[in-house]
């Protein structure tokens, strides 16, 4: 007898980094899902539609029947467990856990914090607003990532392959999917930090480079959002989180 | 050997730590690391935590920072009851999502009017700035709005109808604000029943103990901060 069953929704948009993470960890797994664009440029994630299945606005959000869940760390580990992906995603070993837990806490207020503001800073304010933002607001932001890279190396990274050890991880998959941000918009973080450079290496391997390609196609690609035309709509939305990076 | 957790009170994530250890019975050993005195800038307490901040965990060689997983690593080597971290999927993943969300939201927001209201004015000598206060204000009401609809609705607490470290973590940061004189409770009701029933399931003498510092306005406003750490505040906080 055939039950419907309705399929797993993931709301993405792939120029976000956490929908690439989810998006990744769901297709390296073969989790058979959805995939309900919700496309950040045109300004979808304000509709009444969307808040609908996010309150929040915000991608990615998880659909599974009836229960909607937001926040990719959350949607990360409710995947891992539902669906029982290899245990060094999210290792059952106390400690080697704690390590990801650490990583995946510490980002929100480093990498996630301070990554897209490049993003913003090269592409969106010169698209909304027809000028280049300040060269010294990007040096800030280069500044601050920086801080936050040497952090990462001395505390996360230190002298092991991937985050919690020898295995890739939930912890290292959040972590580069946020610093393709930077390096699609033409800021090469990775040029001169060889050890950085090497673990990039090793976590688009462990994820499969095809994969990790077809999700970053299109932050590669930004560039080309230069000659798109923004709704008004948009402009008016986004103008004053414009505003407040340019302060 | 002791866990031992590196703690000050004036720290919500430290407050949400002492609460659920005492809470479970957990045994530890409290290592105070005063940050009026810039103590967690230390090179010593960099060798606990390289990133210099509290809460931080030591279990034999074993160190920890971030509050969220030391709390986890704790319900998980303490086998605490069940509704602090429930094994229900679909609950576990609402504590997960609340826990997610709240680092830019509910903690950055109230963290700002720490910030702006006793520390900045302490770091500089100088009054507080109205404007960003009111600015900061501003942004803890869209959040608080943000927390009602999404997390806790009509809810007794966020994941149901038991209290769980997402409710933990969520009051202590609240009561930041509180204790900088913005009584954010005041004039929103569900938020302040949701707040007396968590004090309640955590237990009024243990919460009144986690927060008595905190909330001791006099002592706050006349706390002699250390000059590194003045210097710090400035560069961090960037005024």
């Amino acid at each position: 007898m055939l039950t419907g069953r309705m399929a797993l929704e993931l709301y993405l948009d792939l120029i976000s980094p956490p929908c690439r993470a989810v998006y990744i960890f769901a297709k390296k797994n073969n989790i058979c899902f959805e995939f309900k664009p919700v496309e950040l440029f045109k300004g979808q994630q304000h509709t009444e539609e969307f808040a609908k299945v996010n309150i929040l606005k915000k991608v990615p959000v998880l659909k599974d029947g009836v229960f909607t869940l937001a926040e990719s760390t959350a949607i990360l580990l409710y995947l891992s467990r539902k669906y029982n992906t290899p245990d060094h995603w999210y290792s059952s070993d106390l400690q080697k856990r704690a390590r990801v837990d650490e990583y995946l806490s510490w980002h929100h207020n480093s990498f996630r914090r301070i990554a897209p503001k490049t993003l913003w800073i090269k592409v969106l304010i010169p698209l909304f607003t027809g000028q280049a933002a300040p060269p010294e607001k990007l040096q800030e932001v280069i500044d601050e990532l920086a801080a936050s890279l040497v952090q990462f190396e001395e505390k996360f990274l230190q002298d092991k392959p991937f985050i919690m050890g020898s295995e890739i991880s939930l912890a290292d998959l959040m972590a580069v999917v946020e610093l393709m941000q930077p390096v699609g918009v033409g800021c090469h973080i990775f040029a001169d930090r060889p050890k950085l450079a090497a673990w990039r290496s090793r976590v688009e391997e462990a994820v499969g480079k095809e994969l990790f390609q077809e999700a970053h196609e299109q932050i590669l690609n930004i560039k080309e959002l230069s000659s798109i035309e923004v709704e008004p709509k948009l402009k008016e939305l986004l103008a004053p989180t414009l505003m407040k990076m340019l302060k | 050997m002791v866990v031992e957790l590196f703690l000050d009170l004036l720290s919500q994530p430290c407050r949400a730590l002492f609460i659920f250890a005492k809470k479970n019975n957990i045994p530890f050993e409290f290592k105070h690391v005063e940050l009026i005195k810039g103590q967690h800038l230390s090179e010593e307490f960099g060798k606990v935590n390289v990133l210099k901040k509290v809460p931080a965990l030591k279990d034999g060689t074993f160190t920890l920072a971030e509050s969220i997983a030391i709390l986890l690593y704790l319900s998980r080597k303490f086998n605490t009851p069940d509704h602090w971290y429930p094994s229900d999927l679909r609950k576990r993943a609402r504590v997960d999502e609340y826990l997610s969300w709240q680092h830019t939201a509910i903690r950055e927001k109230g963290c700002r009017i720490f910030f702006t209201k006793v520390l900045m004015p302490l770091a500089v000598g100088q009054p507080f700035s109205p404007d960003k206060l009111e600015e900061a204000v501003k942004e803890m009401n869209f959040t608080l709005v943000q927390f009602e609809e999404k997390f806790l609705q009509d809810k007794p607490f966020i994941v149901g109808s038991e209290i769980s470290l997402a409710d933990l973590v969520a009051i202590v940061e609240l009561m930041q604000p509180v204790a900088s004189g913005c009584d954010i409770f005041a004039d929103r009701p569900k938020l302040a029943a949701w707040r007396s029933r968590v004090e309640e399931a955590v237990g009024k003498e243990l919460f009144q103990e986690a927060h008595k510092q905190v909330l001791n306005a006099k002592s706050l406003g006349s706390m002699q901060l250390s000059s590194e750490l003045k210097e710090h505040l400035k560069q961090i906080l960037k005024p």
